[in-house]
């Protein structure tokens, strides 16, 4: 729905301190618009904010599957559970696209999925609310991928060559997740008023989460200037928000539902819709750990990756196997 | 929920060993090149096609897929970019459209 491109212009060179001469050759060549490709000198510092970056991200797209998973055999219909397993899929998808982009940085896979399970990594704070009705479902796809793609199709022209061909892939694939959303989110409210009191009430609960999705606001959000400078980050948290906010309240107005946001209304001086304040407490909380749903989270996704762990041993002994045999007889090669 | 985030003490499974490396090449059509598209780790190359398969291929992106072992990939040095690749700028000649043909000539 969102997957144009948005021009904001070469990114400031001077906008950073540099150190050595290598360094000013590197922001010279982020302000040409360069991309950087992995072999490429690139300051340390650099490298290890993309490595943070981008490794979050991969967890968010995998964690993001747990509280959609569990309604895929819920679903209403046939069409609405392959539909929910087709989306879910992409998720996983979006998690090797993005592990991978981090692997070319010289981080191992095994170290990623390590910290992630160790509680030491962080993932997106949404990914922490309950799905507790099918409604739910609809909303994570309409507002949670729209905010979602909000913030990545600037991504798709970040500095790093890897990141952005994943972040490509991803935005491709994400517009199916965002329609597939409002499709559920319209059916309820085109069906019996016990089913778009549903959906109402689910928007209630997610509208918040999905604002706090962007991050802080710029003035609270002291890494953004260094980010921009490298050509990591191309709008701002305000601003994306704003415009992820301006293009879902008519939305919202076509489906008849209302958002909890009673300071919510149109700014015709701006040109924007005004918000009301957002809870930052809630944000900070979740993001550290004590959502309503992060230590479940991770205790599913510890499991998962547990449960899997005889299916890795099998294919590792048959790989073995496979390859002492191709050894003795190379007629038996079964990949050509 | 009694269950507690995980911390590294506690981690039963750390992952340790990664599969190796693989380099995924797709054919989108018949008649075109096979097009790099991403990599992925698998215990081997049959495994390697299998999982290529649903993660690049769920929108018919591809009819024909070849992988190969990253670490049998031999990259030109990025600092050998200039020796390598800049002289050529200065051979336009090598380019159709250096030579200026009259237009009575007609298309050539
Ligand atoms: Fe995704
Ligand atoms: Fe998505």
């Amino acid at each position: 729905m969102y997957t144009q491109a948005i021009d904001v212009g070469p990114v400031d060179a001077t906008a950073s301190r540099s150190t050595t001469p290598q360094d000013d050759e590197f922001l010279k060549r982020i302000a040409r618009d360069e991309k950087i490709e992995p072999q490429d000198p690139m300051p340390e510092a650099y490298r290890k904010t993309l490595i943070r970056q981008i490794s979050q991200h991969a967890h968010s797209e995998v964690v993001g599957m747990l509280p959609e998973g569990g309604w895929i055999t819920r679903a209403p219909s046939l069409k609405r559970k392959e539909i929910l397993l087709a989306k879910v899929q992409d998720e996983g998808g979006h998690g090797l696209y993005l592990y991978s982009a981090a692997e070319t940085l010289g981080v191992s896979r095994a170290e990623l999925i390590d910290a992630l399970h160790s509680g030491k990594a962080k993932y997106s704070s949404i990914f922490n609310y309950e799905t507790a009705t099918w409604a739910d479902i609809g909303t994570i796809g309409w507002l949670v991928d729209g905010a979602a793609i909000m913030n990545q199709v600037p991504l798709c022209r970040c500095s790093y060559g890897p990141y952005a061909r994943a972040m490509i892939r991803i935005c491709k694939e994400e517009s199916f997740h965002q329609r597939q959303g409002f499709d559920i989110v319209r059916t309820l409210c085109q069906g019996t008023p016990e089913q778009k009191a549903m959906a109402q009430e689910s928007i209630n609960r997610w509208w918040w989460p999905t604002l706090m999705m962007f991050g802080p606001h710029d003035a609270d959000s002291p890494h953004t200037g260094q980010a921009t400078a490298w050509g990591i980050k191309r709008i701002t948290n305000d601003d994306l928000r704003q415009k992820f906010v301006d293009v879902t309240v008519p939305q919202a107005e076509f489906l008849g539902l209302t958002l909890p946001d009673p300071d919510l209304k149109w700014n015709a001086a701006r040109g924007h819709y005004d918000i009301g304040r957002i809870n930052w407490d809630e944000f900070r909380r979740v993001v550290n750990g004590d959502g309503p749903c992060n230590a479940e989270r991770m205790h599913d996704r510890v499991k998962a990756f547990d449960d899997g762990a005889w299916v890795r041993d099998a294919a590792a002994a048959h790989a073995a196997k496979a390859a002492a045999r191709y050894a003795t007889s190379p007629d038996t090669r079964i990949a050509a | 929920m009694s269950a507690q985030p995980a911390n590294p003490a506690n981690l039963a499974n750390p992952a340790s060993r990664d599969w190796p490396l693989f380099e995924v090449f797709i054919r989108s059509k018949q008649g075109l090149d096979h097009k790099h598209v991403g990599s992925l780790h698998a215990s081997d190359a049959a495994h390697a096609i299998t999982l290529a398969r649903d993660v690049y291929t769920r929108r018919q992106e591809g009819v024909s897929i070849w992988v190969v072992p990253s670490n049998a990939i031999t990259a030109s040095a990025p600092e050998q970019k200039a020796e390598n690749f800049d002289p050529m700028a200065s051979k336009i000649y090598r380019h159709p459209t250096f030579y200026d043909i009259p237009a009575e000539v007609g298309h050539m």
